[in-house]
């Protein structure tokens, strides 16, 4: 409760507070000063301590795990400010804008950690898209980004319109919106409420796919992450996404039974889709932006795992790979935020003339790829555990770990350019401290590479 | 009347609504499509909140069940509205730039 108030709270303080504080510089510190209140507004919660203590009938239930995914993506969003702040200045007029824009996301997504009734997935769903259509088309001027935002918008509503009809649907069936409303079991036959209920459900997994960019409606994702401006990129694909899948965990961990075997068969076939078309287009892609683009596409592949079924290695695994996904992405997206040209030869020579900063995209890279040492090598690990533990068969581990093969091609395509081939990188002036902020995420991800634990103690104790 | 009625209805106004957005190639029209499929959902919720308040009724008159379905018809026409103005301001910004609300000329980032 305390993170949805103080996050909205916070929005609105930031949207006039450019009144106030023309410097450019101030906005960015009273951004990331709201972000510390925002997180320990939500530690104090977990210790028992409200801002205002109400009783939300059943709309929204604070979980641990909730609370503490909470926590995880503003600290994520706070990483992301630190870094990327000079990036979004240079975008609009003024950046206190993009950052009340930020913080209603963040809104969007502390009732999508908590929702207990499909009322608050609905609105937790809307407000974290509706600030997303305006960060895409944020770059005015420019027909890339306009194209996206259109784009993305048409669509994100289209699919707003499918959740809602497989809400009604499933209403129809149940008579609540709560989450935990008890599962129709037909007596004699299938009973019309099996139908509503079963086609309901298929219209929420649907729509739920398209938020989180799966394979059958992942037609907009390359498109709009390559027009979007590239800092906001870097944040519509880790911490929303990240948020994305929390919902969907809460949503079908909770209601998956009612579609009885049909819902392994519906979900085996979406996570091989996805894994399909995201890593087999990506190893044709010229520009690197695109390729990180349905790279993504192919990692929401192995997020679904955690969706499969209830079991302690879900819930850790979709904590740890949606960090450690999002620490590699953001920073992966803040090197090519400094590109002049998103090509792979815009990177050639990278090696010798930044040693540091190929270093960090190199480990942004390996992680991504899950190699060993690294932090996406343990989350990979716990997500195929998650999903043997689900009861899935050997074979889908077998494929995923086959295509996780083919994402080292177009990974290592890019440290090959920066290491191996000769030429001058396309990059612009990078100082000194941007490439230590870097750093910091990199060694992030070599400290959860080795101890992934340390990520998890907070969830229980 | 049965509720299967009000169901093939509401789906009908959806499908009117899901064709026009894949058919019509005028971003406006498109967007009226998407309010189109919200305001069919809207209608269901209301058949569907009457009959099981109906049902209830009949026991205990002054019951309450099925009115959250009427609420959350607020919602969606609330949201809707922020959708609209998110909506239309993106489509003007377009209008600027390129003097058509034509989404044919969306095919740049395709290569």
């Amino acid at each position: 409760m305390n993170a949805i108030i103080v996050s909205a709270l916070l929005g609105v303080v930031m949207m006039f507070s450019s009144w106030i504080f023309k410097s450019e510089r101030l906005q960015k510190n009273l951004a990331l000063v709201g972000l510390l209140i925002l997180i320990f507004a939500n530690l104090a919660q977990i210790n028992g301590w409200y801002v205002v203590d109400i009783n939300t009938k059943g709309m929204l239930a604070f979980t641990r795990f909730g609370l503490y995914a909470n926590m995880l993506l503003f600290i994520l969003t706070f990483l992301y400010l630190f870094i990327n702040a000079e990036e979004i200045e240079a975008i609009g007029h003024q950046a206190a804008d993009f950052y009340a824009l930020f913080f209603f996301i963040l809104c969007g997504a502390s009732i999508l950690t908590s929702f207990d009734n499909l009322l608050m997935l609905f609105i937790g769903i809307e407000i974290l898209s509706i600030p997303l259509y305006i960060l895409t088309g944020s770059d005015k001027k420019n027909l890339l980004s306009n194209e996206a935002s259109l784009k993305y918008f048409l669509m994100g509503s289209f699919s707003t319109g499918i959740l809602l009809l497989g809400i009604t649907l499933c209403y129809g069936a149940i008579g609540s919106f709560q989450l935990q409303a008890p599962m129709i079991v037909p007596s004699k036959g299938i009973a019309m409420e099996q139908y509503l209920l079963s086609a309901g459900l298929i219209l929420i997994f649907a729509a739920m796919n398209f938020k989180v960019s799966a394979a059958p409606f992942h037609f907009w994702t390359p498109d709009v992450y390559d027009g979007a401006p590239t800092v906001f990129t870097g944040f519509m694909a880790t911490i929303v996404k990240a948020a994305g899948f929390i919902a969907f965990i809460g949503i079908f961990h909770a209601q998956a039974k009612a579609l009885g075997n049909s819902w392994e068969l519906l979900l085996n076939f979406v996570i091989i889709a996805t894994l399909l078309v995201g890593n087999i287009s990506a190893v044709f892609q010229r520009s690197v932006k695109r390729m990180l683009s349905y790279s993504s596409i192919a990692q929401a592949g192995f997020m679904l795992f955690a969706v499969y079924g209830v079991s302690d290695f879900a819930n850790e695994g979709i904590l740890l790979y949606a960090v450690v996904y999002s620490i590699a992405s953001i920073g992966i997206f803040s090197v090519l935020v400094k590109m002049k040209d998103y090509g792979f030869e815009a990177f050639n020579g990278l090696g010798k003339s930044n040693p540091l900063l190929a270093f960090v995209t190199t480990v942004f890279l390996l992680s991504l790829a899950g190699i060993p040492l690294t932090g996406g090598f343990f989350a990979k690990y716990y997500m195929l555990n998650a999903i043997l533990t689900a009861g899935a068969g050997l074979w889908i581990v077998i494929i995923a770990v086959l295509f996780a093969a083919v994402s080292v091609y177009y990974y290592f395509k890019l440290i090959q350019a920066m290491y191996f081939v000769q030429g001058t990188p396309a990059i612009k002036e990078v100082p000194k401290t941007y490439t230590y902020k870097l750093l910091v995420l990199a060694v992030l991800l070599l400290i959860l590479g080795v101890f992934p634990n340390l990520l998890f103690n907070y969830l229980y104790f | 009347m049965p509720i299967l009625n009000y169901i093939y209805l509401c789906l009908t106004l959806f499908s009117i609504g899901v064709i026009g957005v894949l058919v019509r190639r005028n971003a406006i029209i498109v967007f009226m499509c998407i309010e189109l499929m919200l305001n069919a959902v809207n209608l269901l919720l209301v058949a569907f909140s009457k009959m099981y308040n109906g049902a209830a009724y009949l026991n205990a008159p002054s019951t309450t069940i099925g009115i959250d379905a009427q609420i959350f018809v607020f919602f969606i026409m609330v949201v809707a509205a922020a959708e609209v103005s998110v909506g239309l301001a993106i489509i003007v910004m377009m209008y600027r730039n390129t003097h058509s609300v034509d989404i044919n000329f969306l095919n740049r980032l395709k290569n």
